[in-house]
């Protein structure tokens, strides 16, 4: 049977269905193997990284492998990363930051205290407000909670969102589209009165209350039914990209798609 | 005028300053030119702004204390996401900061390298990159009056990037697949310095079949000196890998004992003979495999 970091995966594949030719990031295991699906399924049109410097049109597995196993189709070295994939809007990415609010605005930057001594240092900005001021952007958190989904504002706005106080005028802000956040309780997406956040497809077995309970901001039910499980033949090709099992260590105790019923003995 | 670059990594920090903007080539764990780095840890400069894609030479640089202000984008050791000196030096309150995005970084690189005072960008709308930076938008003087934030040129005193190889002349080559910003570094800057796997007497003797890993043509290199294994532990290919055994000693200790001046002689060495020595030597860097994202 499916497990839920498999569901999570197809679940990411059709958030980047597209028509386009775009570079697909996906940070981490779940989101890199979503896009990798979605490019050998129905998006050829996506363009992927070795995660070095190289084009390739056969997705790198995850984990250990030969260096030169890749096989290079095309270079898209970091030194032209802004030229050609983000400042274009040639690009979709999926990331987990740290945290998220109501607006999208999402942080990596650092949590609490101030700007000159924080209590808790992280990465830093990294790419984020280039890449969410130019290009679609999507989230996985893999554990929903409040402490991700915060009450308020995130303590630092690394990337923007839908926020109209946070808007200068005169300035262009027609790159800035946040698809869908995918967790290990549900889908997400911005299609709410200006950008709001609504549950649109549930994990099986869980229930909005519980989704809603696990976010500090109020969300919308607009929940159209289960989120899809993935097929057999999205399997596979998901085992083919991930030989060495790396997505089973993504969730908490790596659980099935569907829920056992609650009572029942584990 | 004698066209002869050569000098010793000691020779090279011997021309920087206390106080001076310093820009560092590479990206995180990779390409930097540690070797360098090392030099000016063993040096009595301070109070440095330091402009880098940040790797572990901004976190010695923090823990040394020899950092005031820093600009950058993000710190990281890549498998070690946070890098945990300059975690460290920041939740101690202990470094100024100009927190940027890595696109924005080299659009600033890429102003002080053409003279302006700025280049105008989108990014940087709608977050907290603008008022904590302090940086200024501008209007577009024609029919669309697009608002766009200024991102300020920096314009580096000295830059330090280490590459493949280099003659005397300053004739370089960047192998390896991503040269990063290298080359705008090194334009950013009144001088750059290059360290080098292997210094060769007359480029178009020894590598002609290779000009296309010259990222950066000869007026913008000041110095060259030779630093086999330079780049350790960051990664350098083809040649070597990231030495993810160095980088969890080098983690660990900021845990255990956290105090550098304890560990400090273990992560730079009296000299670098000594340091490559300590790290098993020249053939044990060449041998730390190549890195697989």
């Amino acid at each position: 049977m499916a497990t839920l970091a498999e569901l999570c995966i197809a679940a990411v594949a059709e958030a980047f269905r597209t028509d386009r030719e775009i570079v697909g990031t996906g940070i981490g295991p779940v989101p890199r193997l979503g896009v990798g699906l979605a490019k050998m399924t129905h998006s050829p049109g996506l363009m992927m990284t070795d995660g070095e410097a190289y084009l390739v049109e056969q997705p790198v597995p995850l984990g250990p492998r030969g260096y030169d196993d890749r096989k290079r189709a095309g270079h898209l070295p970091f030194s032209r990363f802004f030229d050609s994939a983000v400042w274009s809007g040639r690009r979709h990415a999926m990331v987990t930051p740290t945290q998220v609010d109501r607006f999208g605005q999402t942080n990596l930057s650092a949590l609490g205290g101030t700007h000159d001594q924080p209590k808790v240092q992280m990465l830093g900005a990294r790419g984020f407000p280039g890449n969410g001021i130019y290009h679609p952007n999507s989230m996985f958190i893999p554990f929903h909670s409040t402490r991700v989904f915060v009450e308020g504002e995130v303590d630092r706005i690394s990337s923007p969102g839908y926020n109209p106080a946070r808007r200068i005028a005169g300035g262009n802000y027609s790159g800035l589209e946040l698809k869908r956040i995918i967790t290990n309780l549900c889908v997400m997406d911005f299609g709410g009165p200006d950008n709001s956040v609504r549950v649109v497809t549930l994990h099986p077995g869980v229930g909005f209350d519980e989704v809603q309970q696990n976010t500090g901001f109020e969300l919308i039910n607009a929940v159209e039914g289960e989120t899809a499980l993935p097929s057999e033949e999205q399997l596979s090709i998901i085992a083919q990209l991930d030989p060495h099992g790396i997505r089973n260590k993504v969730l908490k105790d790596n659980p099935p798609a569907i829920r056992a019923d609650e009572g029942e003995a584990a | 005028m004698t066209l002869d670059k050569r000098m010793s990594a000691a020779d090279i920090v011997g021309q920087l300053r206390s106080g001076m903007t310093l820009g560092i080539g590479g990206w995180g764990p990779r390409r930097k030119p540690m070797s360098l780095v090392r030099e000016i840890m063993r040096s009595d400069l301070t109070d440095l702004t330091i402009v880098s894609y940040g790797g572990p030479d901004v976190g010695m640089l923090c823990a040394a204390g020899k950092v005031k202000k820093l600009v950058f984008a993000f710190v990281s050791l890549d498998a070690i996401p946070l890098e945990p000196w300059f975690r460290k030096a920041r939740e101690a309150g202990q470094v100024e900061v100009l927190e940027l995005d890595e696109g924005m970084f080299q659009w600033g690189l890429k102003a002080a390298a053409f003279g302006l005072p700025f280049l105008p960008t989108r990014v940087g709308l709608g977050t907290d990159l603008i008022e904590l930076g302090n940086l200024k938008t501008v209007q577009s003087p024609y029919d669309d009056g697009e608002t766009l934030v200024a991102m300020p040129a920096l314009k580096l005193d000295a830059a330090l990037i280490h590459v493949n190889r280099c003659d005397h002349r300053g004739n370089i080559q960047a192998l390896g697949p991503d040269s990063y910003y290298d080359e705008w570094f090194a334009k950013a800057a009144d001088q750059c310095f290059a360290s080098c796997e292997e210094l060769v007497p007359a480029m178009e003797d020894a590598y002609p079949d290779d000009t296309k890993a010259n990222i950066v043509e000869r007026c913008f290199i000041t110095g060259v000196t030779e630093a086999k294994g330079g780049a350790h532990p960051t990664s350098m290919p083809p040649l070597y890998g990231p030495d993810m055994k160095a980088f969890k000693a080098y983690a660990g200790a900021a845990k255990d004992p956290g105090d550098w001046a304890q560990v400090a002689d273990q992560f730079v060495g009296a000299d670098e003979a000594a340091y490559v020595a300590s790290v098993g030597g020249e053939e044990a860097v060449m041998n730390v495999p190549l890195a697989i994202y």
